[in-house]
This record gives C-alpha cells, sequence and structure tokens, in this order.
C-alpha cells in the first residue's frame, strides 16, 4: 500500500467528527420533532361573527371562587371526535368545515314538523348564559354560551301529547370528516333526552359563546347545552331533532352501556372505572374541585328525577 | 462507522441527552405556558407514553443484537431500562400529586374503583428490583443466572404497561394497539428465537 492511500489522520479525524456531528443533529431533530408532533400547538382565534345578545339572562350564577375561562381553553381543548380524538387537535382539524348554509329539522311526534334554517334560529331572542360545564373525562370549564332555550324552539312544532324523548342527531359526512374513520364510536353522533328535560329552562340551543358565533370545534353553528348532565349529553352541530315515544338511543351508551347511562346526570356518587367522579379539574387550575350533585344545578333540576334512583339510572 | 459502533463514549452520550431530552422539552414548554388547556393531563399522559416508549426500546436490544449482530446496543440497556423506570415514576408521581393533591388515604379506594390504575401500578412497582438490581455490584452479588431470571419481570412489567394505557382509552385505540403489538412482536420473538445464540460481542481495542 502506498503512504498516499492512506488516510492522513487529521482527515480522518474530521471525517470522524463531522459524521458525530451528523448524528447528534439528526437525533435531536427526531426526538424534538416527535415531541413536537405530539404537543400541544395553536392557540385558538376568535374569529366568529358577533352576535346581537339581549343581555344577561337570570340564569343560575356561578359561585363566588369561580371565574369564567378564557376563549383559548373553551376553544382549545375540545372533544369532537368527528374531527379527532385529541382535544388539542380538534380546532386545527376543524378549521375549514363550512357550517353555511345549515337546516335543523325537527320533527317526529309533533304538529307542525319544521325545518328551520340557521338564520331563522339566529332571529330567536338570543341571550347570554354562563354554565359550568363538566365533562365524564373529569375536567371542567365555565363557558359564557349564547343562545335560546331549547323549549322556545319546541314550542313553534307544538310535541304531540304523545311525545315523551326527544332524540338529537349530529351532522356527518366521512367525506369533510375523515379523521372519523378512527373515533371507535358509530357516527353520526346521536343523543337523547327526555321532554321534560329538554324542555327545562336551563337546556340550552347554543349558537355561540364570548358574544360571538360558535367556533367549529365548539360545535357550530347549532348545539345543545344541558349544563347539569355530563358534556358528551350536549350534543354538536346538529342536524335533527326528533320527538318520540320512546327512550332514543345514545352513542356512548351504544358504545359502552356499563359506563354511560340514557340520563348520564353529573352525579359524584357514581362512579366510573376510568375518571374519579368525586372530583373535577377545573381547567386553569392545579387543584382539584369537588364535583357537585348535578354540576351544581341540584335546585333547580333534581325535581325532575324525584323518586328515580340515581345509581341505577345513571 | 464501525469505529462508532465501538465508541462507547460517544453512544453513551448521546443516548443519555436525547433520553433526557422530552423532560427537558416538557420542562420548556411548562415555563411558558405553551402545554395547552390542561397541562396536567398533557403531562401525565406524555411521561406515561414515555415509559413505554422506553420500555419497546429496552426490548428492542436483544432482538437488534440477534437479528442485525447489533452487540454494541447491548452495553445501553440498562440506559434504557432505567429511563422506562424513571419516566414510570414522574408518570406515578403525576398522579399522586396532581390527581391525588398527595391525600394518600384517597389512594386505596381511588385504585380499587380504577382498576386500570392498579394494573399500571403492578408495572410500576414490578420495575422497582430491577432498578434496584441494576447496578454492577448488584450483578455480581446476584450472580447472572438469578440476576437475568429476576430481570424477566420486565416481560410482565410490558404486558402490564400495554394493558394499562388500554384500558384508559375511550374508544380510538389506534396507539394502545400499536404499543400491544410491539410488545408481542418484541415477546413473540423471544420464545421464537430462544434457542438462536447472542452474538459474542466485538473484541475490544
Amino acid at each position: 500500500m502506498k503512504s498516499s492511500e492512506i488516510t492522513p489522520e487529521a482527515t480522518y479525524l474530521n471525517r470522524r467528527n463531522f459524521l458525530k456531528a451528523s448524528i447528534w443533529a439528526g437525533a435531536t431533530l427526531a426526538t424534538v420533532g416527535t415531541y413536537r408532533a405530539f404537543s400541544p400547538r395553536t392557540a385558538a382565534r376568535n374569529d366568529g361573527a358577533t352576535l346581537a345578545t339581549i343581555g344577561k339572562s337570570e340564569a343560575p350564577t356561578i359561585g363566588a371562587d369561580e371565574s369564567v375561562n378564557s376563549f383559548e381553553d373553551i376553544a382549545g381543548y375540545n372533544n369532537y371526535y368527528e374531527f379527532s380524538t385529541d382535544k388539542a387537535e380538534v380546532a386545527g382539524k376543524a378549521r375549514h368545515f363550512i357550517t353555511r348554509p345549515w337546516t335543523v329539522e325537527v320533527g317526529g311526534l309533533v304538529q307542525q314538523p319544521k325545518t328551520f334554517d340557521l338564520d331563522n334560529l339566529l332571529k330567536f331572542p338570543q341571550v347570554e348564559r354562563v354554565y359550568r360545564f363538566r365533562c365524564v373525562e373529569g375536567w371542567s370549564m365555565v363557558i359564557p354560551w349564547v343562545g335560546f332555550p331549547l323549549r322556545e324552539l319546541l314550542a313553534r312544532v307544538q310535541p304531540l301529547g304523545s311525545a315523551s324523548h326527544v332524540a338529537f342527531e349530529t351532522y356527518y359526512d366521512l367525506k369533510r370528516m375523515p379523521d372519523s374513520d378512527s373515533a371507535g364510536i358509530d357516527l353520526p353522533y346521536v343523543e337523547g333526552l327526555r321532554l321534560d328535560e329538554a324542555m327545562h329552562p336551563l337546556t340550552l340551543l347554543a349558537t355561540g359563546l364570548y358574544g360571538k358565533t360558535l367556533p367549529n370545534q365548539n360545535g357550530a353553528p347549532v348545539r345543545l347545552v344541558v349544563p347539569w348532565k355530563y358534556g358528551f349529553k350536549s350534543i354538536k352541530s346538529l342536524v335533527r331533532i326528533t320527538l318520540s315515544e320512546r327512550q332514543p338511543p345514545t352513542t356512548w351508551n351504544l358504545a359502552n352501556a356499563a359506563e354511560y347511562g340514557f340520563y348520564s346526570n353529573v352525579n359524584p356518587a357514581v362512579t366510573h372505572p376510568r375518571w374519579s367522579q368525586e372530583s373535577e379539574r377545573r381547567i386553569g387550575e392545579s387543584r382539584m374541585r369537588a364535583t357537585l350533585p348535578f354540576n351544581g344545578y341540584a335546585a333547580e333540576v333534581a325535581g325532575l328525577y324525584a323518586g328515580m334512583d340515581l345509581r341505577k339510572h345513571f | 462507522m464501525t469505529s462508532l459502533a465501538r465508541d462507547a463514549e460517544f453512544q453513551k452520550r448521546l443516548f443519555f441527552i436525547q433520553s433526557i431530552l422530552p423532560l427537558g422539552l416538557i420542562a420548556w414548554d411548562w415555563s411558558w405556558g405553551k402545554l395547552g388547556a390542561n397541562p396536567v393531563e398533557f403531562v401525565t399522559r406524555t411521561t406515561g407514553v414515555l415509559a413505554l416508549v422506553f420500555l419497546v426500546i429496552t426490548l428492542l436490544v436483544t432482538p437488534l443484537r440477534k437479528l442485525l449482530g447489533w452487540t454494541w446496543l447491548a452495553r445501553h440497556r440498562r440506559t434504557f431500562g432505567l429511563f422506562t423506570f424513571f419516566y414510570g415514576a414522574l408518570h406515578a408521581l403525576t398522579y399522586l400529586v396532581f390527581d391525588r393533591a398527595l391525600r394518600w388515604s384517597t389512594v386505596p379506594g381511588d385504585v380499587w374503583e380504577r382498576p386500570f390504575i392498579a394494573v399500571g401500578a403492578l408495572a410500576f412497582l414490578l420495575m422497582v428490583p430491577l432498578a434496584v438490581t441494576s447496578t454492577n455490584a448488584m450483578i455480581k452479588r446476584l450472580g447472572g443466572k438469578a440476576w437475568t431470571r429476576l430481570h424477566r419481570l420486565t416481560y410482565v412489567v410490558a404486558v402490564a404497561g400495554a394493558v394499562h394505557y388500554w384500558m384508559i382509552v375511550k374508544s380510538d385505540i389506534r396507539w394502545p394497539a400499536a404499543f400491544g403489538a410491539a410488545v408481542a412482536l418484541l415477546l413473540g420473538y423471544r420464545v421464537l428465537a430462544l434457542r438462536k445464540p447472542l452474538p459474542s460481542p466485538v473484541p475490544s481495542l
């Protein structure tokens, strides 16, 4: 071997250092990139249209030690499985969802079946309602909804005397919601209430929050809000309301009847195998709060369930 | 490349820094308030997933040694194993500090009501003797055979960890399924390759 064929030591060391530096850079990039792919990113913006609201309503107020959550929290942490099962990802995935034109078909056991255009719905006098929102997963928020009581809509269609329940259905289109494939639940999402629950003055059809139209990730353009029940009862992006004489099927109950009942009233006395329902983490706080029966609305709604065993009818 | 395969110092530094980096990133994001709306949930989930990731990496060492002859990887198995324990400990700590607020008396009842926590606790507790006996002195004291037998507990930890993840998920099972499949594959390989000899280490220079 000629001496010229031997790599000089300096060159060898340079190559070696370059190789090492490349491995360091590549590995670090991969580690940081992987972490970033799974960590929460963009903050949600409030770019909805301003809603004409008529003052605050006489809805129950929140406690002195509670405050309304920030728009960023409310619009940046969402369970909306049609778009993503990652709560921090829903806002981004739902960003381009178009919600106009939009209609809600109200029918079933009613005298006047009627299809409401979104503009019709916005003509109902809109009020602001500040409600606690308790997710079955053990976290909660306080949300300044805008909307109107569902009973006002139901009054327009005049339920028949035989109607005992109300079924709700969320918009669903796999083409516009491609990630819903891996949601692990049957879609379209369906929910239900007893008629007296639906007629309760606290039960709201929300068209907005923070004085503006609903962000897509929060269930635009119109959703149900039942503040004394776990959040999954408050069905999003409504397209159909059907009055019936039977208890309607509900999505999470169909997915796992042992864990999610038809009523799903917030109840610290009924345990869940994954989330302690005795306490909750209020978003924005690090300490846990005790969970209140009926999410703190017992005075208003406990009467609906007089004589019922709520451990059995959970 | 062969020279880098023999550069134990380089590998050690690289693996250690890359393994601790996720914790640094979490701390960085936390200090800037960038962990999203529910930071506690994010930290709990992420440390748990990291424990599973390191568990899979630890279990990958032997198959890679047998299949690709990467004998140099074996000397880092302890690092990967200890990082599994480290992230598992952080994961357990977030539960005790943030979920239970260190009210120890509430832990047994909570574990009873939520069986997935019992499975996770089992996985973590089984790692304690493994971490304790990970030093050279302890390997010597136990003797190679006994030590190896004890450290087969890793397989139980892996199964319990994957089951724990499976149990906490509501309906989208893609990630727990992926971890479950990885664990099944890595344990299955061990059964199939039981008789395949380990390639002997590269003689050191």
